[in-house]
């Protein structure tokens, strides 16, 4: 591979979630403007195992922005410098020769690292856990999917909301540490559709009920979630559990 | 062994709601006590899971991921097939059940495809219930589109991210039931083994991955729902982490595979751009809707175009090749996956590829723009519309429809589909060969089950588009719930299952074992080097193409680099803690196994169908032959302790209701 870069990596390493980490400097050469940025890493933790270091930890599955795994903090921003994606959807060309680059694993006190860039957001499961759903049970004995027809203007704000990928990017990317994009795109989807409508008010209560316990931080109209979403979702999502939320409180279920 | 597939009697359309009828229940009480561990949350996974915790079952989920909504099914994208009929275009459950037989060319079992034909409505039922925001038209309800491989518009779709839409309600469900407390979530885990006594599965050994921790975990069954084992070939389409290591340690344990060989090459991905390359992206079949696969009529045409001399939107449509369309009158560019993919290698090696490396085709969506474009400008009452604003509302159209794709497109090529055709070419994608599995979804096992694209049951030789995500949903959602009660009837006097027993403390030592040998022997390799040897052998030698000679040289290949690796492989760090490396090699060391039975399999069968392909076997003009004489049978392989000397059991292929005849789609 010629006329490759050559780079600058400051990577945080930290053995495990007790011990503490730093920034620790790679040198990296020929690296192909084609490489994903993943990739990348990949020759750098190659290159590691032959010299008989420890690899940089770090989570990735897909590898094509949807599974959401992927979590890297790329010069101060998360998923990197580009917009509406992954970082393993960000490629090389996006560097140049010569960077040096910062790599970080999302910082959040919901988010504990794991190892190196790995962290753990087993928190936003707990989030789904409290009400992230519709009760019905998996019978298929529920009625015709055509019986009730949703505009399509719902049904497709619902689905922008639906495409969060639950990355936490937002948590990574907020001063307050809050999770309100990824708990808000959850609310919206099914406070947007017919079929969420019994347990909307329950939904959205016992959802911001987990999200405070799991220690996030509150919501004071920074718009950096928005902007740094892979999926953009939009910033309206929360706005709107602000609304569910709200209304819930005001009128309880009795 | 005798190869019992437990098919119902009586009439095809009777033969579900019959054994549902008959099928042994337990009781509410007696289901508290019953423990059910499934292994992988994908579709099939997720919706067992859910599904059985709701029943009353105890249930233990375990992912390697971090989460369970990260399994791969997360990343399909083009859509899920039920025999709805929305469109009045004549479909119907018999027609699902004829494609998919069809389409797997005559090599999957009649009853279980009619029952996944008839369980497909539901599962959008179900979906809708539960939220999924499929696609609608403007008078609010679902909107369709077609696939290969079908003459009907039964496709229910989310933009491009279907499968995604799908796991997360699966993933709703799981949730709820692990809220409940009736699903145990065992995150960041994966299975080594699968514990067997007196003959039954009765448990797993697991490795926490955060830890290293070797865990034990007793059930009164357990369903492996981990996906299939595309990654045998290094470059696929499918997650990093996908695996056989689950399926592969069952083999091991007495679990048969079955037809290992018949993997699926997807043709629209994007193509291999160079050696770093860790995984190939695929371009939705959706795609083949709209966009129109060629490559340029003339040699000296391509190779001004690879050269760079050329850009393909100059070329003139008098000399541009629209060979699916030429070759394929009927069906076109939507023929089925093993067609389209192997009608673009004979143009590639023909000399007519467009891309530097000379593997890549066009997939055109000019014509769609136009197309749409006039459409939505009649709809506006733009009668005068220039062409200008005419490919401007197409492209709108457009970008509602694939968005996502071309975006994804854009980010991996620096190319814009929307402004220049997109390459392509064939990759790694699905297997439909997987755990073998009777009528219940079990396998030769008693109480060890295999759902979704582990098993090995609906595809036969090819898999539909849009086909995966209904089985996987179908099978967890409503079959295997109906099925375990059958067997689990008889073990509501066994109790709670020990894990102190000498099978699981065997098992056990088995996976430490493994582990400390990877780190007690002192190599210099990483795990990927020769997991990337690997994948070349496959693909070269098992992949589009097959043949005698380059499948005997495959398999000696794999057997040195079994050799090399246990004796050479490094796995630095320690087995406590996460050590992702020692993941891989657990992983790569089954993938080896594996490769090697694939070769075998692909050798002992000497005919071409769907997505297996012997070289020996076509016609005339190069379509697959099959002799369905000798090989109408399921190629069901036994583990007897050396990976090179399996035995094979064939399970004979009956077809009462659909006359077997050779496929045609021209």
């Amino acid at each position: 591979m010629e006329n490759g870069m050559n780079l600058t990596l400051k990577v945080w390493r930290q053995a495990n979630a007790e011990s503490a980490g730093q920034m620790t400097e790679y040198k990296l050469g020929n690296v192909s403007p084609d490489m994903s940025f993943l990739e990348m890493m990949d020759v750098l933790n190659d290159q590691l195992i032959r010299k008989g270091e420890d690899p940089v930890a770090f989570d990735h599955d897909c590898r094509e922005g949807i599974c959401g795994m992927c979590s890297m903090f790329i010069n101060g921003e998360a998923h990197g410098p580009n917009r509406g994606v992954t970082t393993c959807q960000l490629h090389m060309r996006s560097f140049k020769d010569g960077d040096t680059i910062y790599i970080e694993p999302w910082r959040s006190a919901g988010f504990p690292v794991i190892k190196d860039l790995m962290v753990d957001r087993a928190a936003f499961d707990r989030i789904q856990q409290a009400g992230g759903f519709i009760s019905v049970n998996t019978s298929g004995r529920t009625m015709d999917a055509n019986a009730i027809p949703v505009p399509k203007a719902d049904a497709d704000k619902a689905f922008d909301a639906a495409t969060c990928i639950g990355c936490g990017a937002c948590v990574a990317t907020c001063p307050n540490g809050s999770a309100m994009l990824f708990v808000g795109a959850k609310v919206s989807q099914f406070a947007l559709l017919p079929q969420g409508q019994p347990e909307r008010k329950e939904r959205v209560l016992n959802m911001v009920k987990q999200m405070d316990e799991e220690g996030f931080g509150n919501c004071s109209n920074i718009g950096a979630c928005e902007v740094q979403c892979p999926k953009t979702i939009s910033i309206e999502n929360i706005a709107r559990m602000n609304r569910e939320y709200l209304s819930a409180t005001l009128k309880p279920e009795n | 062994m005798e190869l019992n597939s437990k098919i119902p009697d009586g009439p095809l359309d009777q033969k579900w709601t019959k054994y549902k009828n008959t099928a042994r229940l337990v009781n509410p009480a007696n289901k508290r006590n019953i423990d059910v561990i499934v292994v992988g949350t994908g579709l099939a996974g997720a919706s067992a899971a859910a599904s059985l915790a709701e029943m009353g079952y105890k249930v233990k989920a375990l992912c390697f991921q971090d989460s369970p909504r990260r399994a791969h099914s997360i990343a399909a994208q083009g859509g899920i097939n039920a025999a709805k009929n929305y469109m009045n275009d004549g479909d119907s459950t018999y027609r699902l059940f004829y494609d998919t037989i069809k389409g797997g060319d005559y090599r999957a079992r009649e009853a279980n495809v009619y029952r996944l034909a008839e369980v497909s409505a539901n599962i959008i039922d179900q979906c809708v219930a539960q939220g999924v925001p499929f696609a609608r038209e403007y008078g609010g309800l679902l909107d369709n589109r077609s696939f290969g491989g079908t003459q009907v518009s039964r496709t229910f779709y989310a933009k491009g991210q279907t499968g995604q839409q799908l796991l997360l309600g699966a993933y709703s469900a799981l949730s709820r039931q692990i809220g409940k407390g009736n699903v145990t979530l065992l995150n960041r885990h994966e299975m080594l083994d699968v514990v067997i006594v007196d003959g039954k599965a009765r448990g797993i050994i697991a490795r926490n991955l955060v830890t290293g921790e070797i865990e034990r975990h007793g059930a009164h069954a357990v369903a492996l729902c981990t996906g299939g084992y595309g990654n045998v070939f290094f470059l696929s389409t499918n997650a990093m982490g996908s695996n056989v290591t689950a399926a592969w340690r069952a083999h091991k344990r007495g679990a048969l595979m079955a037809n290992p060989c018949f993997t699926q090459i997807h043709p629209t991905c994007i193509p291999v751009s160079g050696d770093h390359q860790s995984k190939l992206t695929l371009m939705s079949e959706s795609l083949r809707n709209d966009g129109r696969i060629w490559v340029p009529k003339f040699k000296e045409d391509a190779e001004a175009i690879r050269a760079k001399k050329l850009k393909p939107t100059d070329l003139p449509e008098e000399r541009r090749d629209y060979y699916l369309e030429r070759r394929y009158p009927a069906f076109g560019n939507l023929v089925p996956r093993d067609v389209a993919s192997r009608a673009a290698k004979e143009r590639c090696d023909a000399g007519f590829g467009v891309n530097a490396t000379g593997e890549a085709v066009y997939l055109d969506f000019s014509s769609a723009i136009e197309r749409y474009g006039r459409q939505r400008a009649t709809v506006k009452g733009m009668h005068n519309a220039s062409i200008e604003e005419i490919i401007a509302l197409g492209k709108k159209v457009v970008e509602e429809k694939y968005g996502n794709l071309f975006q994804m497109y854009e980010q991996i090529v620096a190319e814009n589909p929307y402004e220049t055709p997109m390459m392509i070419y064939p990759a790694v994608h699905y297997t439909m060969g997987g755990l073998w599995v009777d009528y219940e979804l079990m396998t030769n096992i008693p109480g060890l089950y295999a759902c979704g694209e582990a098993n090995f049951s609906d595809h036969g030789a090819n898999r539909l588009g849009a086909s995966a995500l209904m089985q996987g949903l179908a099978d967890g959602y409503f079959v295997l719930p109906y099925t375990i009660g059958n067997y689990l009837a008889d073990e509501i006097r066994t109790g709670k299952i020990s894990t102190d027993t000498p099978e699981f403390k065997e098992a056990e030592e088995r996976v430490v074992q493994q582990i400390k040998g990877f780190f007690s022997n002192n190599g210099t390799q990483p795990v990927d080097f020769y997991h990337k040897r690997l994948g070349k052998i496959i693909w070269d030698y098992c992949g589009m193409a097959r043949n005698e000679e380059g499948l005997k040289f495959a398999i000696s290949e794999v057997q040195k680099i079994r050799q090399e690796f246990y004796a050479n492989v490094r796995v630095p760090g320690s087995p406590n803690g996460m050590n992702p490396e020692l993941e891989k090699a657990c992983r790569v060391a089954d993938f080896i196994d594996l490769g090697e039975l694939m070769c075998l399999d692909a050798l002992s069968r000497n005919e071409s169908c769907g997505g297996h392909f012997r070289e020996e076997f076509q016609t005339e003009d190069g379509e697959a032959l099959r002799q369905d004489d000798t090989y109408n049978y399921v190629a069901a392989w036994e583990f007897t302790g050396n990976p090179s000397a399996p035995n094979l059991h064939k399970e004979a292929l009956v077809y009462e209701n659909i006359k077997v005849q050779s496929r045609s789609y021209k």
